[in-house]
């Protein structure tokens, strides 16, 4: 971003085409170079100490999340015992960050977690489509954050966004904000809607500029989800944020990261693109299910010698 | 200490099957030289590796009489066809062995072996699959409808990139019928006669490759010898000015690829964290001991101040260290000798009042070591803006108008490589038609492919290596 212009952050928000000049102003991103950059990250190798330390780190960024149609309030409460006990016979695995669910059961989570500082993320606003009218999503968002909700994970209006109505989408992402009051807000931006890595970096920007805690790439429900290149450009983002203002913001992959080699990955990928100050779960999160337990199955390698199956780690 | 310290992943080092000796590889045997033996050693902790029987003038005689009887009676005479089998058995060999190939590389050169795995040795096999392939097609290359090979060709190749160089040299000169006589350099002798091994084992006719390790004056009795019909030079401008000078009214068909200062310029509507990747790529690319390197950064004068902010925090990040580590991004610098010289370079830019930026990385205690380094307020008058560093040093200067971009680019009596950073494809077309460099890559830096040619303007040497083009250096056309 020009230099002139993050010295005049406020500017950009001051009306629509002041905002759309600061976002269209940002410099682009080479899809090859990044892809590159990518690649080339990926191909550390990280073994023993830090192998088990990136497992650990791994396990306590970990939204351990449930989004299906058929969630009752038996599975969330099963899923909640899995956060607060990873690995019940290893009782030193860390807890994961926060249960992720839809805004009607967070009242089960709430209640399941209560004490553990275990947090409750839900999602909101119309999740996942976001196709719904402002009010709609409000109502959705004061229901989770009412229901105990610590974290909401909104989504933003991709077709606002592709159409160019960027205020549009400033301006829902700041009502939330306010809507969310103590809660965390995580903006999702669905990165396979928006599909450039260009369209990643305005929108990543537009959700800082706007207020969120943290910018996550996808819903899960899209295909592609979260890919290391695109977190790349958003890790490249809230360092770029920071710089500008000082302040922290974190991002979350979500979806399609199932393996513990892969979350090795992003945990290189945030030490080397954003900084060591990211690998915090306060600044780094993984929209995960089955992604735990491959952690915990590789923590056990890591501490036993050898592998185990997988019915040494319980199901959801 | 740090948060994620990566702990030690090291490749072992026993895969290079490292021997006690190597000799010389000629007629298709290894052979004991008559020369002084030398010993190669490992630049990242000063070891003896191996020691290594060299070639005196007789042996050299041997060894281009040798590579004439393969030319004469069998390599000439070959369909095509049946060469392009050889090529690519060449080819696959280098891939079954390429891990081994690696680890003996970056013993011997002191480049990490996350390059020597991923582009030295992969490139390597890929320019002889490329130029097996044009084997049987000489045809239809554009040069007549039955090009004929040259003859014997002498040639000597540079210590940065071994057995790429040596790929780069002999791929084409067996596609095109010729027989050679390959000189590695002085430091960097082993993978080129584990090469020797790969020859015999693809039954390769004896004398069709003949390897002839020594020092320079090696290469010298060799591009002088009366015996060879094309010298082909990869090195120093000094050196390939004298080869020039010795082979004047010989008749001798000649490449050189020598020296550059490339410039890397940077305009503000630049992509710009993939510029910096870049740059980055452009300089500590095999620790700047790279012919092409982007050692001269051109940046717009509206976005210095930002762009040299996120080029220091990316190269704080660059690791360096033991070379076999897979987590090392720079390893060893080659020889004591290039130390010095950088070292020597270096002190002239602080002399000289350009702002030195070191990155604050560890350094190992043993070996040959430069942490990268960035000058920034360089002035074109300076030494580090216009000779030739061949380490991890970047000058970097400003611009403010594409026009004197172009003109700061050009003004260095090299012209090997540019890079062009801008989202502007219009501008790139104008850049590539002004600038005076013979590779001219536009966002992205220091990419090889078998498929493009590849060589210099002015004192950056003639001739093209890669592609259809650099099939001409090896046929009478």
């Amino acid at each position: 971003m020009p230099q002139a212009a993050l010295s005049g952050l406020d500017e950009a928000t001051r009306d629509e085409s002041s905002l759309r000049r600061f976002l269209d102003g940002l410099p682009g991103v080479d899809q090859v170079g990044v892809e590159q950059r990518a690649a080339s990250l990926a191909t550390r190798s990280i073994k023993k100490a830090s192998k088990l330390w990136a497992l650990n780190t791994a396990i306590s960024m970990v939204d351990l999340t449930t989004l299906e149609g058929a969630d009752t309030v038996g599975t969330v409460r099963s899923l909640c015992a899995k956060a607060r006990q990873p690995d019940p016979e290893r009782p030193d695995t860390p807890r994961v960050a926060a249960v992720c669910v839809y805004p009607d059961l967070v009242a089960t989570a709430v209640e399941a977690l209560e004490g553990t500082g275990i947090g409750v993320a839900s999602v909101a606003t119309a999740f996942p489509s976001g196709r719904s009218n402002l009010a709609v999503k409000l109502a959705d968002t004061k229901l989770a954050v009412e229901s105990g909700a610590t974290e909401v994970d909104m989504v933003i209006d991709r077709g606002a966004f592709l159409s160019g109505r960027y205020g549009a989408v400033f301006d829902e992402i700041r009502a939330v904000k306010q809507a969310c009051g103590d809660a965390h807000l995580k903006v999702i931006l669905e990165t396979g809607e928006l599909v450039t890595y260009d369209n990643v970096r305005k929108a990543s920007w537009l959700a800082l500029l706007a207020g969120a805690d943290f910018i996550k790439t996808s819903t899960g429900k899209v295909q592609p989800a979260a890919t290391l290149p695109v977190t790349h450009v958003m890790l490249q983002a809230v360092r770029d944020w920071y710089t500008a203002t000082g302040e922290l913001r974190g991002v979350k992959p979500a979806g399609g990261i199932r393996s513990a080699k892969d979350a090795i990955r992003y945990l290189v990928a945030v030490n080397e693109v954003a900084g060591e100050e990211w690998l915090t779960p306060r600044l780094f999160r993984f929209g995960a299910s089955s992604l735990l337990n491959d952690l915990l199955l590789q923590r056990r390698t890591q501490l036993d010698g050898h592998y185990s199956g997988p019915d040494y780690v319980t199901v959801n | 200490m740090a948060l994620f310290d990566y702990a030690p992943a090291p490749e072992n080092r026993d895969i290079a099957n490292l021997k006690p000796h190597y000799r010389p590889f000629i007629n298709g045997e290894f052979v004991d030289g008559n020369g002084e033996p030398l010993k190669t050693i490992n630049p990242a902790t000063g070891e003896v590796l191996a020691e290594v029987s060299t070639v005196d003038t007789t042996d050299i005689d041997r060894a281009v009489q040798a590579a004439r009887n393969a030319y004469e009676k069998v390599w000439r005479r070959m369909p095509g066809s049946e060469r392009a089998k050889y090529l690519f058995r060449l080819a696959r060999l280098i891939q079954e062995r390429a891990r081994e190939l690696a680890v003996l590389e970056t013993l011997d050169n002191g480049k990490p072996i996350k390059e020597s795995r991923d582009v030295d040795i992969p490139t390597a096999a890929a320019h002889f699959f490329y130029h097996a392939g044009w084997a049987d097609k000489l045809s239809y290359a554009g040069y007549g409808p039955d090009p004929q090979p040259l003859g014997v060709a002498g040639q000597v190749i540079p210590w940065n990139f071994p057995l790429l160089m040596l790929a780069w040299k002999i791929a084409p000169a067996l596609a095109c019928g010729n027989t050679v006589v390959l000189k590695p350099a002085e430091t960097t002798p082993l993978t080129a006669l584990v090469f020797g091994e790969l020859c015999q084992q693809a039954g390769l006719p004896p004398g069709v490759v003949n390897i002839v390790p020594g020092a320079g004056d090696v290469g010298a009795a060799l591009v002088s010898h009366q015996g060879i019909d094309k010298v082909a030079f990869t090195g120093s401008t000094e050196v390939g000015k004298i080869i020039q000078r010795q082979l004047a009214g010989s008749g001798k068909k000649m490449t050189m690829e020598l020296g550059g200062k490339a410039a890397n310029i940077v305009f503000d509507d630049a992509p710009l964290d993939q510029a910096v990747e870049g740059i980055v790529n452009g300089i500590f690319f095999n620790q700047g001991h790279v012919c092409c390197a982007g050692s001269r950064l051109l940046v717009q004068e509206s976005i210095a101040e930002e762009l040299l902010e996120k080029l220091r925090y990316r190269v704080s990040t660059l690791r360096i260290g033991d070379p076999l580590d897979k987590n090392t991004d720079v390893g060893a610098i080659n020889s004591a000798e290039q130390l010095a010289k950088i070292r020597e370079l270096v002190a002239s830019g602080e002399a000289e009042g350009a702002e030195r930026w070191t990155s604050p990385c560890p350094l190992p205690e043993k070996g040959f070591f430069f942490a990268p380094t960035v000058f920034s307020g360089v002035h074109p008058s300076m030494r580090i803006a216009r000779e030739e560093i061949f380490g991890p040093v970047l000058s970097v200067m400003t611009f403010r108008t594409p026009q004197e971009a172009v003109t700061k680019a050009n003004n260095t009596p090299y012209g090997l490589s540019a890079g062009i950073w801008t989202e502007k494809g219009s501008r790139i077309l104008w850049m590539t038609a002004q600038l005076r460099a013979g590779v001219v890559w536009a966002n992205t830096f220091n990419r090889f492919d078998p498929t493009a040619p590849f060589g210099g303007y002015k004192e950056s040497g003639f001739g093209r290596e890669g592609g259809r083009a650099g099939l001409e250096a090896y046929l009478d056309v």
